[in-house]
């Protein structure tokens, strides 16, 4: 009899023993959504049951609601299409000018001495003030929200393009002229992938950039965007419309930065290999 | 032939490195320079590969003047520098890509095959140990087969025993096409394993001290007593280039302290 308590109890203390330590690795990540879920949760049941009316911290399922009746009338689709035109559009200006200007200030001293000083000097100035003269300039249509949104995008990239090239390794660079390489090979074979890495690092900070400006621009005057909405939500009293614009932003912010880590894994992989769990030998 | 013709260096901040260095060093042949720190051993070797200039005085490999990096001409650096991003047998093949891909490919599989890491082929260098680095750096820059392979301290960084394997490895590689072989070390036991010729320099400005054949078969015994008289005879003209008295007779190191300063 005590042999079969044994023999049986056994797996059952192995089986117990086994599964918190198994959940505890599937379950990690899932553990950062347990407290945003529970307090949608108990928001949704104070105003399910009546405690509070929910006007100005409108419960999940009626944001969810604005959204879906945003999504049917072809609204939302109208407002992203246009937010997420003018991002890419000053995401494109400000990666090509800032990575430009970064090589040309990185890989020439002289360039450096002349343009760095005046760049930094920019930089100082917050982003927001170019507006009124971006206006003026550009007047009040899609030019110039996309210019703003470049501006937010050029100055981390030209930092990070710049930087990156200035600490390559001079020893590998070395290599590369033992090996007699031309300038252009040695760009090729040599600079850019070792600026790789950093340069993703200033892309994606780059379009999270492009993203607060996005909305900088569109609050500041717009007829469609999700930053229209948001003003609209605000000055119409709908704080779902402005939760919903919200909940898009965050969506179409991880989307493309995801996209852009997608892009670039390939090309990463060798960083992945001392990066990742343990490596051989 | 490589002809060292009255090499010397003087930095900018006024450091004078070397001076009036002269050597001529047959194709084929293994030479070590040898001295305390400061004596100008690595400039030499810079200069030789065209990577720094001298201030003064030439190098001509076959009568050709050596300015720049010159395709007979291959070194080694004290770390492996591998390209990070590129896979080991990527690596190998860094100075082979102007030939076919086809002829590439068997060139590198064949070292590979000769490095015992034929299974290391696509790993990249993150994942490999010191000593398989720095087997493929040897590699990388052998074959593209250059005339002169320049070695500056390439077995500091390891430990003894590794050492003492890479020391072999070189070797064995050498012996395939049998490169000139220029190696500043500061290591004694090495440079009487692996020369034909100890270069002796002192230091400050470095200069050549004393010049001593090792006359010995390879492979060569560690621990023959003829090998312990060669080393004997470096570490007393090294001392010597250091302006330290030391009894001429039976000065007591061990095999192991070779880095005794």
């Amino acid at each position: 009899m005590t042999l079969d308590t044994l023999s049986a109890s056994k797996p059952a203390i192995t089986l117990s023993r086994a599964s918190p330590g198994r959940l505890r690795g599937y379950a990690r990540p899932l553990l950062g959504l347990v407290l945003p879920i529970s307090l949608a949760l108990g928001w949704e049941i104070i105003v399910g049951l009546g405690l509070s009316n929910g006007r100005l911290v409108p419960p999940p399922s009626r944001i969810f609601t604005t959204l879906l009746d945003l999504a049917r009338s072809g609204e939302l689709l109208r407002h992203v299409t246009a937010t997420l035109t003018r991002v890419l559009a000053g995401f494109a200006v400000g990666v090509v000018a800032g990575t430009v200007l970064g090589a040309i200030s990185g890989y020439w001293g002289l360039a450096r001495r002349l343009l760095d000083p005046t760049v930094q000097a920019l930089r100082a100035i917050p982003s927001l003030a170019w507006v009124p003269l971006f206006i003026l300039w550009l007047g009040i249509f899609e030019t110039s929200k996309v210019a703003l949104i470049a501006v937010g995008v050029f100055f981390p990239v030209y930092l990070g393009v710049m930087g990156a090239i200035l600490s390559v390794d001079r020893k590998i660079v070395e290599v590369g002229r033992a090996f007699r390489l031309s300038g252009p090979a040695m760009i090729r074979r040599i600079l850019l992938p070792a600026v790789l890495p950093a340069f993703v690092v200033a892309l994606r900070v780059g379009l999270g950039l492009g993203w607060m400006f996005v909305v900088a621009a569109e609050l500041m005057g717009a007829s469609e965007g999700l930053g229209y909405l948001l003003v609209d939500g605000q000055q119409l009293g709908k704080p779902a419309q402005i939760f919903a614009a919200i909940v898009v932003f965050a969506i179409l912010g991880k989307i493309t930065d995801w996209l852009i880590v997608i892009a670039a894994a390939p090309l990463l992989r060798w960083q992945d290999a001392f990066t990742g769990q343990g490596g051989a030998a | 032939m490589l002809v060292l013709d009255a090499l010397g260096k003087t930095y900018p901040n006024g450091v004078h490195a070397l001076e009036r260095f002269s050597a001529r060093i047959n194709l084929g042949e293994i030479v070590a320079i040898i001295g305390g720190s400061g004596c100008g051993k690595s400039t030499l070797l810079r200069a030789i590969a065209g990577l720094d200039r001298a201030s003064s005085g030439t190098v001509t490999l076959d009568d050709i003047a050596i300015s720049a990096p010159h395709a007979k001409i291959g070194i080694i650096f004290q770390e492996p520098r591998l390209l990070p991003w590129l896979s080991v047998a990527d690596n190998i093949g860094f100075g082979l890509s102007e030939q076919p891909t086809e002829e590439r490919r068997a060139k590198i599989a064949r070292t590979l095959a000769k490095l015992g890491l034929a299974d290391k082929s696509d790993a990249w260098p993150r994942e490999l140990s010191g000593g398989q680095a720095q087997r493929v750096a040897i590699a990388r820059a052998l074959v593209p087969r250059p005339e002169v392979l320049l070695l500056d301290e390439p077995f500091s960084a390891l430990d003894a025993f590794t050492r003492r394997d890479l020391q072999d490895h070189l070797l064995d590689l050498w012996a395939d096409a049998r490169p000139t072989l220029v190696l500043v070390t500061h290591d004694v036991d090495e440079a009487v394993v692996l020369a034909d010729r100890v270069l002796v320099m002192r230091p400050r400005p470095g200069r050549l001290f004393e010049e001593i054949r090792i006359n010995l078969g390879r492979p060569r015994d560690r621990n023959s007593p003829l090998f312990d008289n060669f080393k004997r005879r470096v570490l007393t003209a090294l001392d010597r280039s250091l302006d330290r008295n030391v009894p001429e007779a039976e000065p007591k190191f061990n095999a192991g302290e070779a880095m005794w300063w």
